[in-house]
């Protein structure tokens, strides 16, 4: 296969030649010799090519919900948002706390092929919070856990976390933290700040994610393992992370799209009315001084990438009272459009800082070795074309996810997904599934 | 004035004053043997109720059958919504009904704007959750004008737990734009965190306060607040925030005590202070009555006065 007309991090125009799932050669566009008969071609016409995009948190929501997303439809979902590689998280239904319900999500992911599915594995059973699970087995399963995390609750019993952190060095793992105490947060609903005593909604402060992130960071390094912060929302936070990675220690960080984007006001005012649970989230949408605050963070390295925290819900779960409603965002389909929108279009990031924040970093973190490649002779072909210069009105009812709980509907954002290959082998074409 | 009745902070000092100028001339009308006006005749008032409130409820029938409305009584107990139906299905089965208007009580913050995307009829806020109750706020803003005459300027203070008061959101909105200066007396742990923000003082003192009020507001203190780390027990809580006969002394000759009840006796409010003369506790049930005739009749009445 060629790929024609593409530049690489949005440099100069070159083909790419893809052999047996692996690039064959980079040559400058047009100079390619055509190849043999029946070599399938494919014009880049001048689009963004990018490492396929991995994800380090993602929720396929299979087994047990799967009336908001299968292991198919969500990876269909991340190949049109460009991505060849996404983390399942676990709190699935069986919860992901051993080497059988990983298993069975890892093979789902390679029965469907739209792209690679690393689940994650809960750091205890049940998600309780009580008993670590068996993270052995789910390292030494067939789907090689690397990255565990009882995203959704967070691990807050210190000791727990601390013999998680421990136990994970044995076979290189880390453990993704879902940082929010549990007491200062019982019933939260938003944000806590202005908005949430104007609109009596219980708040969510800021200190409940960054109490466990100072404390998480301190048991990290003092027990020497590798911690990784899941969707950081506050300023605070930041500073917390700029201090502990100062000190060397092995932490890395993530943030979502929508928190580089959106903020708490849209709970109190937006197009689609106050109190729109399309808003909810968790953590919840913080204030414009976060969202700056996690913009430099992520362009400065502080907070290492992006992640997308796909979290696909039924329409009745959003079309509720707000307190009834369930937390959190579809976002694969609109991940790389927002991040353009909120740093590349801003100047804090060129498309090799999207490429490592996106694609090369997240690869790295769970130990994902045939993600996450430079694009160059001999790496695996998995690629991303995207063109910046398209504009497009989001419309939730294209999405390949099976959940529609966007709070983009309707707004022009920039940049569309051309095209994604999965070592070599195109899952979507002219923005369409394959 | 806006199609629904959801904040009082939606209100202009023009809508507040229309609505307590009609709560006036409307007042006039309870005042007669035959109490009822053919205003809303054929219009439907549903009454929504997803908590109970007896008072409130009662007090809407009462307004909208005094306008010679059909009142449909909807209460959650005992109804579909208590055997899982969303209150989206019920909007829309009210909407089936033809309601002209939906007064709806409910336990969880912004159900009246999340109903107002799914029904055509007004939207009256009955109390929603922690956030607002707008026609408790106009029926108090009618019983201080009542006793104190023009609002403009004069000082209220409202005492007690302010972070869960839908009674104090309201008001501190409405009497805002009413020209009134609030002040909320409370523990810390009992008023939001972005107070500083809001339009009106806030002090921890109730006794420095109390001498230069002309209206104080005692709110109901939920007994259960105190397990949730609030405040340390009942005793100290009506020590430093309750309003007895001591407090009651300090405070302005003319000076009056509302309460929106129910209120807790002993503890928030002394029996006496809430029995004096200078309460218009009972006034204001009253009232309640009359400012929810005038906001039916200016939201679904049309514009002849």
């Amino acid at each position: 296969m060629i790929i024609r007309n593409v530049r690489i991090l949005g440099g100069e125009p070159v083909d790419l030649r893809v052999v047996d799932g692996a690039i064959a050669a980079i040559t400058p566009a047009g100079q390619a010799a055509a190849g043999a008969d029946g070599e399938q071609v494919i014009d880049g016409q001048g689009a963004i090519a990018l490492p396929g995009l991995v994800d380090l948190h993602t929720h396929l929501r299979e087994p047990g919900r799967e009336d908001a997303e299968t292991v198919q439809s969500g990876t269909q979902s991340a190949a049109r948002g460009g991505y060849t590689a996404v983390h399942a998280m676990a709190n699935t239904s069986p919860v992901a706390d051993t080497a059988g319900v990983v298993e069975q999500v890892w093979r789902l992911g390679r029965e469907f092929a739209h792209c690679d599915v690393h689940p994650v594995g809960a750091v205890t059973v049940g998600l309780e919070g009580r008993q670590l699970a068996e993270l052995g087995a789910m390292a030494d399963s067939a789907a090689r856990v690397r990255v565990f995390s009882d995203d959704g609750r967070c691990v807050d019993d210190a000791v727990l976390m601390r013999r998680a952190l421990e136990y994970v060095k044995a076979f290189d793992g880390v453990i993704a933290q879902h940082a929010q105490e549990p007491r200062l947060t019982a019933g939260a609903q938003m944000n806590e700040g202005v908005v949430s005593g104007r609109l009596g909604l219980t708040g969510w402060p800021a200190v409940a994610e960054e109490a466990i992130i100072a404390r998480d960071c301190l048991l990290a390094a003092h027990v020497g393992s590798r911690l990784h912060i899941c969707h950081v929302s506050t300023a605070g936070s930041v500073e917390i992370l700029r201090w502990a990675k100062s000190k060397g220690w092995n932490i890395t960080a993530e943030v979502t799209p929508h928190h580089l984007l959106l903020t708490d006001d849209l709970v109190e005012e937006s197009p689609v009315g106050a109190y729109n649970p399309i808003y909810k989230v968790n953590p919840p949408l913080r204030t414009r001084a976060d969202v700056e605050a996690l913009r430099a963070a992520l362009a400065d390295g502080t907070i290492d990438i992006v992640a997308t925290d796909h979290a696909p819900h039924p329409v009745e779960d959003k079309e509720t009272e707000w307190s009834a409603a369930a937390m959190g965002m579809v976002g694969l389909e609109t991940a790389l459009s927002v991040v353009q929108e909120a740093m590349v279009e801003t100047g804090l990031l060129d498309w090799a800082g999207v490429a490592e924040r996106m694609s090369v970093v997240p690869a790295r973190i769970g130990r994902l070795s045939g993600q996450g490649r430079p694009l160059e002779a001999g790496a695996p072909a998995n690629i991303t074309l995207y063109d910046p210069s398209a504009r497009t009105e989001v419309d939730p009812s294209a999405f390949a996810s099976k959940s529609r709980n966007t709070p983009y509907e309707g707004m022009t954002l920039p940049g569309r997904v051309v095209a994604t290959f999965l070592r070599g082998t195109p899952t979507v074409l002219e923005g369409k599934l394959v | 004035m806006n199609r629904h009745l959801i904040s009082a902070g939606d209100l202009t000092k023009d809508d507040a004053l229309l609505i307590l100028d009609t709560a006036e001339e409307l007042a006039r009308v309870s005042e007669r043997s035959i109490k009822k006006l053919p205003t809303l005749r054929g219009r439907t008032v549903v009454n929504l109720f997803f908590e109970d409130s007896t008072r409130t409820r009662i007090s809407f029938e009462a307004a909208a059958k005094r306008l010679s409305a059909d009142v449909i009584n909807f209460s959650a107990k005992g109804s579909s919504v208590s055997k899982g139906e969303s209150l989206k299905d019920t909007a829309l089965t009210l909407e089936a009904m033809g309601a002209d208007a939906v007064v709806i009580r409910h336990s969880a913050s912004g159900a009246p704007h999340r109903l107002a995307n799914w029904v055509h009829g007004s939207v009256v806020n009955a109390g929603d959750g922690t956030h607002e109750h707008p026609t408790q706020a106009l029926l108090d803003a009618f019983s201080m004008r009542r006793r104190l005459g023009n609002l403009d300027g004069r000082k209220v203070a409202i005492v007690g737990d302010v972070l869960h008061s839908r009674v104090a959101r309201s008001n501190v909105l409405l009497l805002h734009t009413l020209g009134a200066e609030v002040t909320l007396v409370a523990p810390p742990t009992l008023v939001p965190v972005s107070i500083g923000t809001w339009p009106c003082e806030v002090s921890y003192d109730l006794d420095a306060v109390l001498p230069k009020a002309d209206v104080v507001m005692m709110l109901r203190v939920q007994k259960e607040r105190m397990n949730a780390a609030y405040f340390p027990s009942e005793r100290e809580y009506s020590r430093r925030y309750g309003l007895d006969r001591e407090r009651f002394a300090k405070m302005p000759e003319e000076a009056i005590v509302m309460h929106p009840g129910p209120m807790n006796r002993g503890m928030e409010i002394a029996a006496e202070v809430a029995d004096s003369a200078r309460s218009t506790i009972v006034e204001q049930v009253a009232n309640g009555v009359t400012i929810r005739m005038a906001v039916l009749y200016l939201l679904l009445g049309g514009e002849t006065a």
